[in-house]
């Protein structure tokens, strides 16, 4: 038996990310926006051995499509639409239907900011539309701010999975409160996922540490000086930060502990 | 003819035009699109259905973004 048909005989392990009943071996999940152009692009989500990335939904250019979804497809990398652009649940449920349409999939990453500048998730709107869109049967991820109860009232609701931010989307600033992921993770009972604000692979590997299941990231490394080797380095961040999650980490001490014998 | 808003353009079309045939006559992609009539979805097996004067259609298909 080659170790293919092994693994899927024994079905999905426990070192792999299971979403709404869905394996994935890759807990980098990839967002598509920012590259300076669709080879660089192509290139970098290859890099980072994603298996699921998202697209966003915009008027149709006449002069032609963008091609994104060509890319995904030639490399068997499932799609997730998002709801970027939404400031209301009315709108956010109008284009999540219109993805369901374009593009085959009920899974959805809803995003409703409150404005442009802080491009914050409005709490209120966020629960209306993930209420209304597990409703009409889409299987729903939610980009969330990292309040651990607006998390737990998402999940309440049957999202698959929750998505707090590190930070606002796009500023690399890494994980603003890590505590508040750490009680986001320790109240869950779906994958969570930690979407925006990474800056680079440190911030990638701390997410894993504090105990999310994946990371969401796109700018990081659509807008690196080397997109590719960065994706590189977020793959390699997330999987080091998922190991020492599960290796259990030392406690922090205050004092020195000596790691040789006392001489005598 | 009808009067009808296309991503936000306004064009003059012939009455009794269907969504497939005003994706047609404004030469738009039909794969890989979804189409909206006044804020509701119009699926693809719904296409054969009339436009009326004054709709409000968008049509939307995926780009990068995330």
């Amino acid at each position: 038996m080659t170790d293919t048909v092994a693994a899927v005989a024994a079905g999905p392990s426990t070192e792999d990310l299971v979403i709404a009943g869905r394996t994935l071996h890759s807990r980098l999940i990839m967002g598509t926006g920012g590259a300076p152009n669709q080879a660089v692009l192509e290139a970098a989500l290859l890099a980072s051995g994603t298996e699921l990335t998202t697209v966003a939904m915009r008027r149709v250019d006449p002069a032609g499509g963008s091609g994104v979804l060509e890319v995904l497809r030639r490399h068997a990398i499932s799609v997730l639409p998002n709801t970027a652009g939404c400031h209301t649940a009315a709108e956010a449920v109008l284009t999540a239907q219109l993805a369901r349409e374009a593009l085959h999939t009920d899974w959805i990453k809803l995003e409703v900011v409150a404005d442009d500048h802080t491009l914050l998730p409005d709490a209120v709107e966020l629960l209306r539309a993930a209420q209304r869109l597990v409703d009409d049967g889409f299987v729903v991820l939610p980009y969330t701010t990292d309040d651990p109860i607006l998390a737990r009232r998402l999940e309440d609701v049957g999202c698959v999975a929750v998505m707090p931010l590190g930070a606002p989307i796009g500023s690399g600033l890494g994980v603003s409160n890590p505590h508040a992921l750490e009680m986001i993770v320790a109240g869950a009972g779906v994958p969570v996922i930690c979407d925006a604000g990474i800056g680079t692979a440190s911030d990638a590997a701390l997410a894993m540490e504090l105990g999310c299941d994946a990371v969401l990231l796109a700018t990081a490394v659509t807008r690196a000086d080397d997109p590719v080797r960065m994706a590189q380095a977020m793959a390699a961040a997330v999987e080091a930060g998922f190991h020492a999650r599960r290796a259990g980490r030392i406690p922090k001490r205050f004092w020195a502990q000596a790691s040789s014998p006392a001489r005598c | 003819m009808i009067t009808v808003t296309v991503n936000g353009e306004r064009h003059q079309l012939d009455r009794g035009i269907t969504v497939a045939g005003l994706l047609a006559v404004l030469d738009l992609p039909t794969e890989g699109v979804a189409v909206a009539i006044d804020a509701a979805v119009v699926p693809r097996a719904r296409w054969a259905s009339e436009v009326v004067d004054g709709a409000e259609v968008e049509v939307l298909s995926a780009v990068p973004g995330g």
